[in-house]
């Protein structure tokens, strides 16, 4: 059995889950159906946005900020952090610009969330 | 082999170096942290004494009533805020009010000026929120409120400006008499001097005994306060003392030279001479004894808290002069009225050892020193005046004390500069404020890095391993 | 200088109440903005969850803010960076200083004060000991980390478990550091359980309810800190304190409106949320000086600072075309765990009649409520809650006909109904 909380609204039910696939899990402590959704979600394929920053040359701030253009497998933000660590960009950038393809293999770009000029 | 060494660079320290800088002579200022006025003389009440509490014929009492004499014009000279506000000391009951008249008696043989005793109600209307339960009070109208640290940093420059060359983060190890003068050892460094000058604060015990044979002793008597938002200014315009115990005199509730609300200190004695740290339950205490002054103190207007060791020396009184030991002087156990007697220690010590070594006045002293244009305090006219001589002006890096960047970088580039953001905030009142740096520290770290072309990773709150920031994040 | 609209603060209140001005069909509009940029505190906030209600996706900060700031750009409002807000007075007259243009003052029409608020600083909360560095409120270290890339720290204690801090706790996560416990001073966090979820369990950081920190401790740089569990009053217990060694102390223990401008005008200012008391329209006591975003009330969601500050925007100008209605004002009536309402003063003959909605807070956490506004001790609107926390902003808005109701009506109250005593 495994404990989440809900966090579909701000009750934040504590879920008790058995099971750990799709069809036979086994959702306890929801207030209401959104509780399973979201159980069965989180049980099967967690996945997080990762918002961080890489370094940016020649702008007027040292690092830019970037995110993940959807949500990634959450067994790899760690993955995903280190790969920003070791990506350098040049200025000009535009919010939306590419600044990793296919980030860890996810299938999922990290683009940039803040314009930033050159210097 | 420089004529004289100064080892200490608080208030007492810079205001000697002053006062020697008048004469032609090499003159050395070792100071142990990474700024003058770190120790006591940026902690402590900043309430410039009437002299009534010293006891008749001490040093104390001599140097406090000469030393009260002197700010007006040398507030002036080396533009630092002063005020003469006035003190109260207010007494809650009957059996006070012989205390009061002792102390008023006391006064008036140490030849302060103007003492009067007035009734509860006379008190209440010069300060309308000190409490009901006052009955009766020694009024001391020479008492006045200083920046003690600007004074102590007014000081350095001006000694600066005329000759005096500081070295900071020297701790003294060793003082050796030598035949022709003093070796004076600081780690890996060994200074020269014809003469020694020992105002070592709450240390000044050790440095003395490093030389003397008679022996004394410092035990550190902490004081914690209080500081409340400047927009509370108006819970009172003079210094609202209780009537003196054992331990000092007692818990005030003062405003400070930039109108802050002090309260405090209270007084602990303590073992480690660098245990600044405040304690919740000394807080507390402050708090509490104070609200008997002021009952309706706001807890909410608090912005911040500090402490301050008071150089408590068992002999009783300052030991100021020259030592058994010739050639080594003292300003030793220096603890309140120390910043009031400041002044007049330098002077005296300064003469006596002028004329030991003989040494002539320059012709070329500066007497004066300007401050830093405080852009918050100018009329509207003088702040475009200042923005179009320097843009800077134009740049508001700390929002609630309203000080520029030009501010700031003077404060970094003046003699004697800000080496890190105390110090900043000490010259300039940056961080000062009640959101307590929040916003400008980022900005302090970026000016600090540009000045003293240094990393992100070398800026420092107080000199040492206190370092803002441990590096870059990529 | 003449302006019809001076703005004051280029962050997410200022923006939209231009750009709602603009559309209300204004053009001689002023933003004045005292940072390198337009956006505010939104730069700094790289992580998603923005813009939920207004777009309908979730954003990051700075995407929120470009949002806003390309809208401003299109419409060719006017803005200055840079330009630091000295001085407001009743007069309406607003100084700045920057370095382009040294000191100008402006004579306004109206005046919106959109300046957001501050953090509360460790001083405020008295905390003892040391006075070295490595003590930060949380928005400090975000602005050090996110924009100047540079790290606070290795070894992470946080006091206060708001968004913030929350968001901190795995910010400081992502960029190397051990963050060691998040410590919360009530018995629940004024956070949102999302942000509990995914930024403390998902990295196993512990979250100490009804804990604080005593003490701070370290000569130069903090080297630990002192916990223990408060009782029901809030006081330490100091037979639980604790020795946690860190080397950075996360502070994000409330924010405050900045207020100091407002102040100097004369504005009267609410003891509750620090902010100015308002009409409907979000005028202050001073005629023709507005206030919105989290310079009236610290807000949870930047979308509702949005929708604040547009209808500040929109009511500025018509204040500018047709002036102040000189009419009967109502005060709402706070009781039963709410905390404050805004708008806190409702004008009888009020330009609400479109749109009016209630925003408040209420004092606890609370469990199967109703929220309730009465008209003369009649039921004007229940809107029912089965939690409501201190963290959330509750919302109410009303019908054409319950508006109606509300501007003939002699008192208005607002009130938590069903609260188990």
């Amino acid at each position: 059995m495994k404990e989440l909380i809900c966090i579909s609204c701000p009750m934040g039910c504590h879920l008790q889950v058995e099971g750990e696939s799709v069809e036979n899990i086994v959702v306890s402590g929801n207030g209401c159906v959104r509780g399973i959704i979201y159980a069965k979600n989180e049980i099967t394929a967690p996945k997080r946005m990762v918002c961080g920053t890489v370094k940016i040359n020649g702008a007027t701030q040292p690092v830019v900020s970037v995110k993940t253009k959807e949500p990634i497998p959450k067994e790899k933000i760690f993955d995903c952090l280190a790969e920003l660590n070791n990506t350098t960009i040049e200025a000009p950038v535009s919010v939306g610009d590419v600044a990793i393809v296919n980030v860890c293999n996810t299938g999922v770009d990290v683009v940039v969330t803040k314009g930033l000029s050159k210097r | 082999m420089r004529d004289i060494i100064i080892i200490g660079g608080g208030v007492v320290g810079c205001a000697v170096a002053r006062e020697l800088s008048r004469y032609k002579a090499s003159i050395l200022l070792l100071e142990k942290g990474n700024d003058v006025a770190v120790g006591a003389s940026k902690a402590n009440s900043g309430i410039v004494h009437g002299g009534h509490d010293a006891v008749n014929g001490s040093k104390k009492a001599y140097f406090n009533v000469m030393g009260n004499k002197m700010f007006d014009q040398l507030s002036k000279e080396l533009d630092f805020p002063f005020v003469r506000n006035g003190s109260l000391v207010l007494n809650f009951g009957e059996e006070g009010n012989k205390t009061l008249c002792e102390l008023l008696e006391r006064g008036v043989k140490n030849g302060v000026e103007g003492l009067e005793i007035l009734t509860g109600d006379q008190v209440r209307v010069m300060e309308p929120n000190v409490s009901q339960e006052v009955v009766s009070a020694l009024y001391i109208p020479t008492g006045g409120i200083v920046s003690p640290y600007e004074m102590t940093i007014a000081y350095a420059e001006n000694a600066s400006v005329n000759g005096v060359e500081f070295k900071f983060n020297q701790t003294v190890q060793s003082v050796k008499p030598t035949s022709n003068g003093f070796d004076v050892v600081c780690g890996e460094n060994t200074y020269q001097a014809k003469f020694v000058i020992n105002c070592a604060g709450i240390f000044s015990d050790e440095i003395n005994n490093m030389v003397c044979q008679k022996k004394i002793k410092i035990v550190p008597r902490k004081g914690d306060y209080v500081l409340l938002d400047n927009a509370y200014s108006n819970i009172c315009s003079k210094t609202l003392f209780q009537l003196p115990d054992a331990m000092g005199k007692g818990i005030l509730v003062t405003p400070t030279a930039h109108g802050n609300i002090l309260v405090g200190p209270t007084a602990l004695d303590i073992d480690d001479k660098e245990d600044v740290d405040t304690t919740a339950k000394q807080l507390d205490k402050a708090y509490t004894i104070a609200t008997r002054s002021v009952p309706n103190l706001p807890r909410r207007a608090i912005i911040t808290q500090f402490a301050g060791l008071r150089a408590h020396g068992d002999q009783g009184d300052f030991v100021i002069g020259e030592s058994q030991q010739k050639g080594f002087y003292n300003c030793a156990c220096i603890e309140s009225p120390g910043l009031t007697s400041a002044p007049a220690i330098a002077v005296h010590v300064a003469g006596e050892v002028a004329e030991k070594l003989s040494l002539t006045k320059k012709e070329d002293f500066v007497a004066t020193r300007k401050g830093i244009p405080q852009f918050s305090r100018l009329d509207n006219e003088s702040r475009q005046r200042l923005i179009k001589e320097n843009p800077l002006f134009g740049k508001i890096v700390c929002r609630c004390e309203m000080v520029t960047e030009a501010e700031i970088v003077m404060a970094i580039n003046r003699p004697v500069g800000a080496k890190d953001l105390d110090g900043i905030k000490r010259r300039t009142r940056s961080g000062m404020g009640r959101c307590q740096a929040g916003f400008c520290t980022p900005r302090l770290v970026e000016i600090l890095q540009r000045e003293l072309n240094v990393q992100a990773g070398e800026v420092t709150k107080c000199g040492g391993d206190s370092v803002i920031v441990v590096g870059r994040t990529k | 200088m003449n302006k019809n609209l001076v703005i004051v603060g280029g962050g997410p209140a200022g923006l939209a109440c231009a750009i709602s001005a603009y559309d209300e069909g204004e053009r001689d509009i002023l933003i004045l903005e005292r940072e390198p940029e337009l956006g505010g505190i939104l730069n700094q906030c790289i992580h998603n969850g923005f813009g939920l209600h207004t777009f309908k996706e979730e954003l990051t900060g700075p995407e929120y803010a470009y949002r806003y700031v390309k809208g401003v750009e299109e419409r060719g409002i006017e803005y200055k960076t840079e330009a630091t807000v000295i001085d407001v007075n009743a007069q309406k007259q607003v100084t700045y200083v920057s370095k382009r243009d040294g000191l100008v003052t402006i004579d306004a029409k109206a005046v919106v004060l959109c300046c957001g608020c501050r953090e509360r600083p460790r001083g405020a909360i008295n905390i003892a000991g040391m006075r070295g560095s490595g003590i930060f409120s949380a928005g400090t270290a975000q602005k050090l980390v996110n924009v100047e890339g540079l790290s606070v720290g290795k070894n992470v204690v946080i006091l206060g478990s708001g968004d913030i801090g929350l968001i901190m706790a795995r910010r400081m996560t992502f960029e190397g550091a051990n963050v060691k416990a998040v410590v919360e001073l009530m018995p629940y966090s004024s956070g949102l359980n999302r942000n509990i979820v995914q930024c403390l369990n998902d990295f196993d950081i512990p979250l100490l309810f009804s804990h604080t920190v005593v003490q701070v401790h370290g000569k130069g740089r903090l080297c630990g800190v002192t916990i223990a569990q408060v009782d029901e009053n809030l006081r330490p217990k100091m037979d639980t304190a604790k020795y946690i060694e860190c080397d950075t102390l996360l502070l994000s223990v409330g924010l405050l409106p900045e207020n100091e401008l407002a102040k100097n005008a004369g504005v009267v200012l609410s003891s509750v949320t620090g902010g100015g008391i308002v009409d409907d329209s979000m005028m202050t006591s001073q005629e023709g000086i507005f206030v919105c975003g989290n310079v009236l009330h610290v807000h949870d969601l930047v979308d509702f600072v949005s929708q604040e500050s547009a209808l500040a925007g929109q009511r500025a100008v018509q204040y500018i075309r047709n002036g102040a209605p000189n009419c009967e004002k109502i005060t709402i009536e706070t009781k039963n765990g709410i905390r404050y309402c805004v708008p806190s003063i409702l004008k009888k003959d009020g330009d609400f009649t479109s749109a009016l909605s209630f925003k408040m807070r209420v004092s606890n956490v609370f469990k199967k409520v109703t929220l309730t506004v009465f008209a003369d001790g009649v039921v004007v609107l229940a809107k029912k809650r089965p939690i409501v926390t201190p963290g959330e902003m509750e919302n109410v808005t009303f019908t054409p006909k319950q508006i109606e109701q509300l501007k003939t009506a002699s008192s208005i109250q607002v009130s938590l109904e069903g609260v188990e005593k």
